[in-house]
């Protein structure tokens, strides 16, 4: 009897152990992928659903998807209407009631930063614009603060027995980025004011580093480059010469080559998320990386 | 967590004080003293990495100046339509180059009921598609699709609701709304690939098959894509009809299966059963002389569907290039009685059989070219044991087939133009080049498409 007793209470004093389950999590964007990383560590296990060599904007609702969505914890995505063609769709096709919009088991980055080219005008002549303001807020690194805040929040609410764990590793964390940013600020100097030349709208690198943007390839946002608008973009860079021409890595390199070659300017590839170069194995290997090109182009 | 790790501590005293009594009482202590010492331990490393980041902070304020890194953003001010639920409306239409054939159907095939009509000749405006959709409260959705066609006027295709909150895999629709049958029986016109629908689907259902009733869908909590979908309806829309009856008039069981292969290919497949009922659903044809004929059928009907897609882009990148391979098949066999003016009404027994397949592929952005082959079997028929093509002409044991291909552009995903042109040998007798022209504009709110 006494055993049993003995066995049953250890059992007992085990139990909170088995039910510190992971929280499965699922991510839209590699950096939000890595940042979930950073915070939750082990108690964490993330699937990352898009690459940096895919367009967030356009990814198709494939069956892979939603089979994953169906068994998050947490879904940790940019919002502002960034992956509205397609994360809808795994929403409601999951069948999954602890991440629907709403609860505490949905985040959204953008909703923890300032957005910035919020437009004053809604109207689809303009392009793909995303009323909220443009969502490409990784483009600066010092957003990832408040959205690391944020994202420690929702995972000590979802799993309210680690709280102090991610807390230590979100201390920890805005610890190193703090050191980091003040490097990458002492790096980035040298690239203050220089004018560059965007494959596609984002506000947020330059405001980070202070280059000047004085041209977009895209005609409007999310609109393809035309040869008519580069040879506009072309002339422009005749008046007002820019040091480089910057494309993110899931962009078709063809327009921007055709223009570095008649402008005479290198194309910067930028990894744009995690993973998007080979140095962009994480979350500070990516700026990093994106300084380390913009500054070999703009020697 | 600190209280998880006090009870964690009791519990384990509690396990070996109760029978041993207070001879170890010594042990607990210490064990008690080493999770304080932890505790404590943990506790100052918080606090020492707080201090350092406080600090740090304060020479990232100058460094980083206060610009971006703020405030979420202010709430945007309330106002009386800020619930409005989002709106769409699709404009679509399309100028068509055909022959004049009287009485073109599909032949081999009873014809729906109303009778189906193919594309206008010249310029028209097809279904304009208006759609009304948006989260009712936490737990509902709902959703509206207003059809407005010249004929029939305005016609609700779709006004369902759905769960968003059953949790476990389930979700309950309910309404009127698409049957998950199939793989493009859910998808509205201006979502196809072609200007028209595969003949498989003509003959099947029109445009797709509608339900007035339920629908509970299951999803496994697997890394493959395991998706079993039951329906239970009304069952008024050919293949069956109205009946008048309490009950369920219909059914439909469908299972799918997907999942990724590689970065770069993913696909789903699946099969689906429908079951359902007719009476006096009525007919069109034409007798072995040409003229035109009217009958009616009662019996059982019942349709085995069978899809598979197979979609490929770069590294999961479709916005340059892209691939989709899809495919569709189906049997139906019915069984009842026939009755038509000129013939002797008796007992009526069909299987029919058909599929199609296709390939789209985006060769640059903006651009599309595809191709698809549809080809349906007449299989049997036979009225009061004979073959049927012996009374109903139009109903002769013949093959149709039809070769389509097509190219679009589409500048942004609100707007396509497509150019098509098809071979078409759907009716005996007929082989026919039609070239149709054709654009798909949508205004508004656009929801997310499948997959």
């Amino acid at each position: 009897m006494t055993i049993w007793v003995r066995l049953f209470l250890i059992a007992l004093a085990a139990l909170p152990t088995w039910a510190q389950a992971d929280v499965t999590v699922f991510a839209c964007e590699p950096e939000w992928g890595a940042l979930t990383q950073e915070l939750g560590g082990d108690k964490a296990k993330i699937f990352t659903a898009t690459s940096a060599l895919q367009d967030p904007h356009r990814i198709q609702a494939r069956p892979s998807l939603i089979a994953k969505m169906r068994q998050a914890d947490l879904v940790v995505c940019t919002g502002a209407e960034l992956e509205i063609g397609w994360l809808p769709v795994l929403l409601r096709e999951s069948g999954n009631n602890r991440v629907q919009p709403g609860g505490p088991g949905y985040f959204e980055a953008a909703r923890r930063v300032n957005l910035l080219e919020r437009p004053s005008r809604l109207d689809r002549a303009g392009g793909d614009i995303h009323p909220a303001g443009n969502p490409h807020i990784q483009g600066d690194p010092r957003n990832l603060l408040p959205v690391a805040d944020g994202l420690a929040q929702a995972l000590s609410q979802i799993d309210a027995s680690n709280t102090g764990y991610y807390q230590a590793r979100l201390t920890d964390f805005k610890l190193r980025w703090h050191g980091a940013l003040q490097k990458w600020s002492q790096r980035a100097a040298r690239l203050r004011g220089v004018a560059v030349v965007m494959q596609h709208r984002d506000p947020y690198l330059p405001a980070w580093l202070g280059v000047h943007a004085v041209a977009e390839l895209e005609p409007l946002p999310g609109v393809e480059p035309s040869a008519a608008h580069l040879a506009t973009v072309l002339d422009r860079l005749k008046q007002t010469p820019a040091k480089m021409i910057l494309r993110p890595a899931y962009f078709s390199p063809r327009p921007s080559e055709w223009l570095a070659e008649r402008a005479g300017i290198p194309v910067v590839e930028l990894p744009f998320s995690v993973g998007g170069s080979p140095a962009a194995k994480d979350l500070f290997g990516l700026y990093d990386d994106t300084l380390d090109r913009m500054l070999e182009a703009g020697k | 967590m600190y209280v998880r790790r006090t009870l964690i501590a009791s519990a384990i005293a509690m396990a070996f004080a109760m029978p041993a009594q207070a001879d170890n009482s010594d042990d607990i202590a210490a064990v008690r003293k080493e999770i304080e010492a932890m505790r404590q331990n943990y506790e100052a490393r918080i606090q020492a990495l707080e201090a350092r980041l406080k600090q740090a902070e304060g020479q990232a304020g100058q460094a980083t100046a206060k610009a971006d890194v703020a405030e979420p953003a202010a709430a945007p001010p309330a106002a009386a339509n800020s619930f409005n639920p989002e709106i769409g409306l699709i404009l679509t239409g399309h100028y068509a180059n055909l022959k004049d054939v009287p009485n073109r159907h599909i032949t081999g095939f009873l014809p729906l009921s109303p009778a189906a009509v193919g594309m206008n000749r010249g310029f028209s405006v097809d279904a304009s598609e208006l759609s009304l959709a948006a989260d009712i409260d936490p737990n509902f959705r709902g959703q509206a699709n207003l059809v407005y066609e010249d004929g029939t006027g305005a016609t609700v295709e779709e006004a369902y609701f759905q769960t968003l909150r059953l949790g476990n895999g389930f979700t309950l629709k309910g309404g009127r709304f698409r049957s998950a049958i199939g793989y493009m029986n859910e998808q509205h016109p201006h979502a196809w690939d072609f200007v028209d629908n595969p003949l498989m689907y003509q003959v099947l259902f029109g445009e797709g098959y509608g339900q007035d009733g339920v629908q509970l869908k299951w999803l496994a909590p697997t890394d493959l894509l395991v998706e079993i979908t039951g329906e239970l309806g009304r069952g008024a829309n050919f293949p069956g009809s109205d009946r008048n009856q309490n009950g369920a008039g219909d059914a439909t069981l469908g299972l799918h299966l997907g999942g990724d292969v590689g970065l770069s290919n993913s696909w789903r497949g699946g099969i689906a059963y429908l079951r359902t009922r007719a009476e006096d659903r009525a007919f069109f044809g034409l007798d072995p002389a040409g003229t035109g004929l009217t009958g009616d059928f009662t019996g059982r009907s019942r349709t085995w569907l069978a899809d598979f897609t197979w979609k490929w882009a770069p590294n999961g990148n479709p916005r340059e290039t892209n691939f989709k391979f899809q495919t569709e098949w189906f049997q139906r066999s019915e069984s009842g009685s026939l009755a038509c003016t000129p013939c002797i009404t008796g007992p009526y027994a069909s299987e029919q059989s058909g599929w199609y397949a296709q390939g789209i592929y985006q060769f640059m952005p903006m651009w599309r070219l595809g191709y698809r082959y549809d080809r349906l079997d007449r299989g049997t028929a036979r009225l009061n044991g004979a073959d049927l093509g012996g009374t109903i002409a139009s109903l002769a044991d013949y093959s149709p087939s039809k070769h389509s291909l097509m190219l679009d552009w589409s500048p942004s995903e609100f707007s396509l133009v497509r150019l098509q042109y098809a071979r078409d040998k759907s009716m005996a007798g007929l082989d026919e080049n039609q070239i149709a022209l054709q654009y798909v504009y949508s205004l508004g709110a656009h929801g997310a498409h499948k997959y």
